[in-house]
């Protein structure tokens, strides 16, 4: 099949989607679904968009999505409550 | 209706004719007239649904031009010399987006020297930007080159800017007869434009993205084939003007006595003086035809191979140099020819910043080839011996 | 639906995504972007990986200010203009250097453009560059330490007072700290007629030599040093400054970068460090910081 290519190099929005950053780097965050007030303070640091409070039936906090963390650590740096912790992915714990 | 007007009108006239949705100016000479003179129509009104916005500079202007094509507007400038070069980075990015920017280039020599005067330095620097280029002879061809542009370059098939070249002086500042077109023509002939891709919130694309190596080539042969699609689209469109103007301008070339043994090949308004000058030569008994070539970018190569396969002597009169090497046009048009043709080429350089070309000068040098006083190569001809000193 | 995805390629903990989010959520998308080249650009408009979900457009490096104008003077003239804002995303560099006269001349058109500068003080896309708002003392690839220079010579340009002096409407600064600060100024600068300036310090965790995880408490510390002032002015007037708690001397700022490291160590840096010290006691003064 032909390659298909956007006049002009243009392109659609949101192709980024596509490409999981969850793999970058070493670590993720972690968030304690007790500690966390689903202030959203969280929400509006995280670089990579990946962090993002959700209703729950019992409480809402904060969820990540691992499919893009890069393991920053800016949510951490920022939880008032001290919610979000970094750890080493599953893969690099020995 | 038939009017005495000077070169800048007969392009003005024509833009305002074309309901461009954004006009950029910034002053240069000897184009600064046809921004003047649209300035005029926009302080008074009579540009509908148009922005005139005073750029920075040339390169601010051609930025300008970007961003609002690519929000989907008919859009229009005018520059030449330092002032085009100083937009080709904008030109050539324009190219890539494929953008149907049009704008006029009234030709003026490059610094340095500072000269201010006609010749063909500047579209040459543009030559390989992705940009369509007509040369026109008189103000009545640029006049009517202006709707075409715009046609041209909107079409799907093509999707690149447009650029109309005009000596500058000897056709700006000329006062000539021209009939200037009515709106009803231009609107039967020029539909709104429609553009393929814009900026809308209402469909958001990215445009502008930059592409690794996997892609790069990809749209640099695309740019390729949309030149190529557009030797057909500007035949077509070209006749097109014939039958709705009644002014027909040829096509890529136009080529007269196609029996010659000698032609002169040229482009601009050295055209008018070389018709002239080779009717005046055909009486003397010599037997010359002369080849205009009308769109420089894409370079009409079939339509030069036919016209030129049984020419026994070519004679090119360039306006330009590639130092190093010759003149553009004989560069082109030798490539053109490779195994096309057996002809002998002289390549001559002439007229450069303005310098007068009268029509003895012109008619002695083809004179010469003529009876072979002049050996086939390269040379400058028209200036004086000199000696290279320290001040 | 998002403004800007996911799985954009920014070094972990990067400043620029926290600012552009912000604005665009602030504006709820309803704008166009204008990009120049750099850091943003690269890691969001990569053919066949865009991550933005508005219309958006890269032109060159130098020409932003003017794309702008031409996207603002098209919506005009097609009476387009309540399809949303223009924003420009632009680099430290391509706004104070290389696009300063674009810049000019749309501040002085006073299109309605709302104009970020997203400064992370150098050229970090191309390897953490000097640019005109590199402050002084930094060590850049251009301005390296040696045995007689400690980093940067020169000064910072002033950017806010360029914008004051060309009289656009609404004129800046915030940082990534504060990203409810970003959100207020932007719904500001869109709800103004005209030319708005937004000069925003974005902390760059490669070129500052920070981790990702000290990105957002570095670029609070420029504002709590008084070195970033967050000032805000309308139509040339001051009408609000970030005051600071018990404004912090600038050595807690650059001990913790590896850009301002050396200043510590080197002959000339204690010079430098004064002359830091100076320029924020003296924002602290002209903006009355304090308090």
């Amino acid at each position: 099949m032909k390659l298909k290519i956007y006049l002009g190099a243009s392109c659609p929005p949101l192709q980024s989607l596509e490409y999981k950053t969850g793999d970058w780097g070493t670590m993720h965050a972690f968030v304690d679904k007790e500690k966390c007030t689903g202030c959203k303070i969280c929400e509006q640091y995280c670089p990579d968009l990946c962090i993002e409070v959700k209703e729950f039936e019992d409480k809402k906090h904060a969820v990540v999505d691992y499919n893009y963390c890069k393991g920053c650590g800016v949510c951490a740096s920022v939880c008032p409550q001290g919610a979000i912790k970094m750890e080493l992915k599953e893969l690099f714990k020995v | 209706m038939k009017k005495v007007v000077r070169g800048f009108y007969a392009v003005a006239h024509s833009v305002k004719l074309c309901k461009p949705h954004v006009i950029c100016a910034y002053p240069i000479t000897p184009q600064t007239e046809i921004v003047e003179n649209l300035a005029e129509m926009y302080a008074n009104g009579e540009l509908k649904n148009c922005e005139y916005i005073t750029a920075e500079s040339e390169f601010g202007a051609a930025s300008i031009l970007v961003g609002a094509s690519a929000a989907g507007a008919r859009v229009f400038s005018a520059t030449c010399s330092q002032g085009l070069i100083l937009m080709s980075e904008v030109l050539f990015n324009a190219a890539g987006m494929r953008l149907p920017i049009v704008i006029v280039n009234t030709n003026r020599a490059l610094s340095a020297p500072l000269s201010i005067w006609n010749d063909h330095q500047d579209s040459m620097v543009l030559r390989d930007a992705g940009i369509m280029q007509l040369f026109v002879e008189n103000n009545q061809e640029a006049h009517d080159a202006v709707p075409q542009a715009y046609k041209i370059a909107e079409d799907k098939r093509v999707l690149l800017p447009f650029m109309v070249c005009m000596d500058g002086f000897k056709l700006t500042h000329a006062y000539e007869p021209v009939d200037l077109l009515e709106e009803e023509v231009v609107d039967a002939f020029l539909p709104p434009y429609q553009p393929q891709i814009y900026l809308t919130t209402k469909k958001p694309v990215a445009m502008g993205c930059y592409a690794l190596p996997a892609y790069y080539m990809e749209f640099r042969v695309a740019m390729q084939q949309a030149m190529e699609r557009a030797k057909s689209v500007m035949e077509k469109i070209y006749k097109e003007w014939a039958e709705v103007s009644g002014r027909d301008w040829g096509g890529h070339i136009v080529v007269e006595y196609p029996d010659a043994k000698i032609f002169v090949v040229a482009m601009g308004s050295l055209v008018g003086l070389l018709r002239k000058v080779v009717n005046d030569l055909r009486k003397e008994g010599i037997d010359v035809g002369l080849i205009k070539i009308r769109t420089f970018r894409p370079f009409p190569v079939e339509n030069l191979r036919k016209a030129l396969s049984n020419a026994e002597k070519i004679v090119v009169f360039d306006r330009s140099v590639s130092f190093g090497y010759e003149g553009p046009l004989s560069i082109e048009l030798k490539s053109a020819l490779y195994k096309y043709s057996s002809a002998d080429f002289y390549s001559y350089i002439v007229g450069l910043g303005g310098r007068d070309m009268p029509k003895d000068f012109l008619a002695g040098i083809i004179r010469d080839v003529a009876n072979g006083k002049e050996k086939p190569g390269v040379a400058f001809k028209g200036y004086k011996e000199f000696e290279e000193v320290i001040p | 639906m998002k403004f800007f995805g996911s799985g954009h390629g920014a070094c972990p903990g990067c400043g620029l995504t926290i600012a552009v989010k912000n604005t665009l959520e602030a504006l709820n998308g309803k704008c166009f972007v204008a990009n120049p080249t750099g850091c943003l650009e690269i890691i969001s408009s990569q053919y066949g990986r865009n991550a933005w979900g508005v219309p958006y457009i890269h032109s060159l490096f130098e020409n932003v200010a003017a794309v702008a104008a031409g996207i603002d003077a098209a919506l005009k003239a097609m009476g387009r203009r309540d399809e949303g804002k223009i924003v420009v995303f632009a680099g430290d560099g391509a706004t104070a250097d290389i696009g300063i006269g674009t810049l000019s001349g749309a501040m002085d058109r006073n299109h309605n453009i709302i104009y970020i500068c997203l400064d992370n003080e150098a050229y970090q896309n191309t390897g953490h560059q000097q640019s005109g708002l590199t402050p002084p003392g930094e060590a850049t690839t251009t301005t390296p330490v040696g045995k007689i220079f400690p980093g940067k010579i020169g000064k910072k340009k002033d950017m806010v007072a360029f914008a004051l002096a060309h009289g656009c409407p609404y004129v800046a600064t915030s940082s990534v700290a504060f990203p409810a600060d970003i959100r207020r100024k932007v719904k500001k600068a869109a709800s103004i007629e005209g030319f708005a300036y937004i000069q925003i310090h974005s902390s760059c965790v490669t070129g500052w030599g920070i981790d990702g995880n000290q990105s957002i408490e570095v670029a609070r510390l420029a504002v709590e040093t008084g070195l970033y002032p967050i000032v805000e002015y309308e139509n040339g007037k001051l009408v609000s400054v970030r005051k600071i708690k018990d404004r912090k001397p600038v050595i807690e700022y650059l001990k913790v970068q590896r850009r301002f490291r050396h200043l510590l160590k080197h002959p000339k840096g204690k010079e430098i460090i004064e002359r830091l010290q100076q320029i924020a006691d003296e924002n602290a003064k002209k903006y009355g910081l304090d308090g």
